[in-house]
């Protein structure tokens, strides 16, 4: 056995940390860049690069506490946390807005505890963390977005068994959850899901797309971007890499279609774009507005000014 | 004739228990088999076994499917059994609540049978569940009420129309007349007697119900302790039961 070590321990030890955070002012002292360890990232990201490689599958993976509760996108957060880096430009968005608590508040946890630009266009952004929208911009490739889960089996409320439901995906079994569509189409004349639409993708796998608008599935399809659900409460990962194909599910009979207003949006003119509907005072009257901050100003800046 | 289903040495225990102890039979085309035995002499265990539900210790399950293959039932995988059961297969349970989703409507469980396999057409599916559902005489315009509301009866009919919808081969029953009363239990014996000769059905029909065995078996196999004591042409069996216990059952039955 030798004696000589590797380790010189009459020197201070030297390890290959990232950068601290006690060098910049402007960051909260004593964490970790993106809060989390390097080996929890580590770990994250490994369950994400299986994700990736098997398309719409549920990769289980340890779930750490972070300072928020569940629900609030702690899946997301960890997502995002293990797949920042210094260079990154940062958008969050909540049902679309930039401006909202949850988005405001994750936006801000990032820019103490990484340092990194943030940005509200969603073009100028890299990683993109969302919930229950996807940007009516475009996205591009290079561009990152990352989902709150909150359930993300998609067989749950047919089959509650989880041995069971991995039984189903591990067979591609998926028969079942046509039930719930057959029944939309009995009771109400069309698929009336609006929100956790299920897709099959790449054909193989079913998936929970988090609770988006079907109005968003579309995007889903062929995106330029790389696509991570993370679901904290229930410790699952999961991909669509970028190019996949994302289809919803329908009938022959009755093909998938999103939703549609008779109105446009009552800031900036448009008609294509997912619209809230808004009560605006006691006698219930309401307008409709974009759902997508960015998109409205942009919409809006783009025109003309009107004569008032 | 070649049987439909051959059962092989078949045995399953529960630790020290011995529910099926090395069982052997055949099941042939349109074959009606009446299993008869005491409650724990395991009857519902053989059809769980035979159903692929219950993994088994030892033994064959041989089942000629309808393309002519020779399936091994213990060896194919675990999909193309699931295919099975949802295809040529069907099993109607005791309680109707195991066998449909009682919170959607009655449609939608014969639906659910056709979806599993890949119609993926609503306007036929509906077609065809409204065909089944007048087959087992349910009013077609109850299609769209919840099973919950239906009486025991139907929901039994219910279940039936659910399996038959693939047109199986092969039916698995586990006493699906019991907890009825007897005039409905009479209703749903002469449904089930004109189903099995108008589709050629082959039935496996596990029960302690003699009255329920007499009017619809071929060929009965009496139950004890796992074991197979007696077996034969289901007259036979009973008006001229050999073994001790099947003398016992008959012995106990009120003939009216």
């Amino acid at each position: 056995m030798s004696l000589s070590h590797p380790i010189d321990l009459t020197q201070p030890l030297k390890l290959d940390l990232p950068p601290s955070n006690s060098s910049r002012p402007d960051l909260e002292p004593g964490f970790n860049f993106a809060y989390l360890d390097e080996s929890t990232k580590r770990s994250i990201r490994r369950g994400l690069l299986k994700a990736v490689a098997i398309p719409g599958h549920q990769i289980p993976f340890s779930s750490r506490e972070m300072p928020m509760s569940y629900g609030w996108g702690t899946g997301g957060i960890q997502v995002t946390a293990s797949v920042i880096g210094q260079t990154d430009v940062l958008k969050v968005i909540d049902q679309g807005a930039d401006d909202t608590t949850n988005a405001v508040n994750i936006r801000r946890f990032f820019q103490r505890v990484c340092g990194v630009e943030t940005t509200e266009h969603t073009e100028q952004a890299t990683l993109i963390q969302t919930r229950h929208r996807i940007p009516e911009t475009p996205l591009h490739a290079g561009q990152i977005m990352v989902y709150q889960v909150p359930i993300p089996e998609p067989l749950r409320w047919i089959e509650p068994s989880e041995v069971e439901t991995s039984k189903m995906h591990a067979l591609a079994d998926y028969g079942a959850m046509y039930v719930r569509l057959y029944e939309d189409i009995t009771a109400f004349g069309q698929i009336t899901t609006a929100y956790d639409y299920p897709v099959m993708v790449h054909g193989r796998y079913m998936m929970r797309p988090s609770p988006i608008p079907r109005f968003d599935n579309p995007k889903l399809h062929m995106s330029p971007a790389l696509q991570l659900f993370g679901a904290g409460r229930e410790k699952r990962l999961y991909a669509v890499p970028p190019y996949t194909q994302v289809k919803s599910l329908d009938f022959d009979d009755h093909p998938f279609t999103v939703e549609t207003w008779d109105n446009a949006c009552e800031f900036c003119g448009s008609t294509a774009s997912y619209l809230d509907e808004v009560v605006i005072n006691d006698q219930g009257d309401r307008l409709w507005i974009c759902s997508d901050t960015d998109y409205c100003q942009q919409h809006r800046s783009a025109q003309p000014s009107q004569p008032a | 004739m070649q049987p439909l289903l051959v059962v092989d040495t078949l045995s399953k225990s529960y630790g020290t228990i011995q529910a099926c102890d090395r069982i052997s039979f055949d099941l042939y085309p349109g074959q009606v088999l009446g299993i008869i035995g005491e409650s724990g002499s395991g009857k519902t265990t053989l059809l769980h076994a035979i159903a692929g539900n219950l993994a088994i210790d030892q033994g064959r399950l041989t089942y000629s499917g309808s393309s002519g293959t020779v399936l091994e039932l213990n060896q194919i995988a675990a999909g193309d059994r699931r295919l099975l059961m949802r295809t040529e297969w069907g099993f109607v349970h005791q309680n109707p609540r195991d066998g449909l989703r009682m919170y959607v409507t009655a449609g939608a469980n014969i639906a659910e049978r056709l979806m599993n396999v890949g119609a993926r057409h609503y306007g036929n599916i509906r077609t065809a569940a409204a065909h089944w559902l007048s087959q087992v005489e349910i009013p077609t315009d109850r299609m769209d009420d919840l099973p919950s509301t239906f009486s025991g009866g139907m929901q039994q009919r219910l279940q039936l129309a659910r399996v038959l919808v693939t047109q199986p081969r092969l039916i698995l029953m586990d006493e699906p007349t019991g907890g009825l009363d007897v005039s409905v239990q009479a209703r749903l014996l002469d449904l089930i007697r004109s189903l099995v000769r108008t589709f050629n059905l082959s039935v496996i029909l596990v029960t302690h119900d003699i009255g329920v065995v007499r009017l619809l078996a071929h060929r009965l196999i009496v139950m004890q302790n796992g074991n197979i004591v007696e077996s034969g042409l289901t007259d036979q069996v009973l008006d001229d039961p050999q073994h001790p216990h099947t003398q016992q059952l008959v012995n106990s039955t009120l003939m009216p």
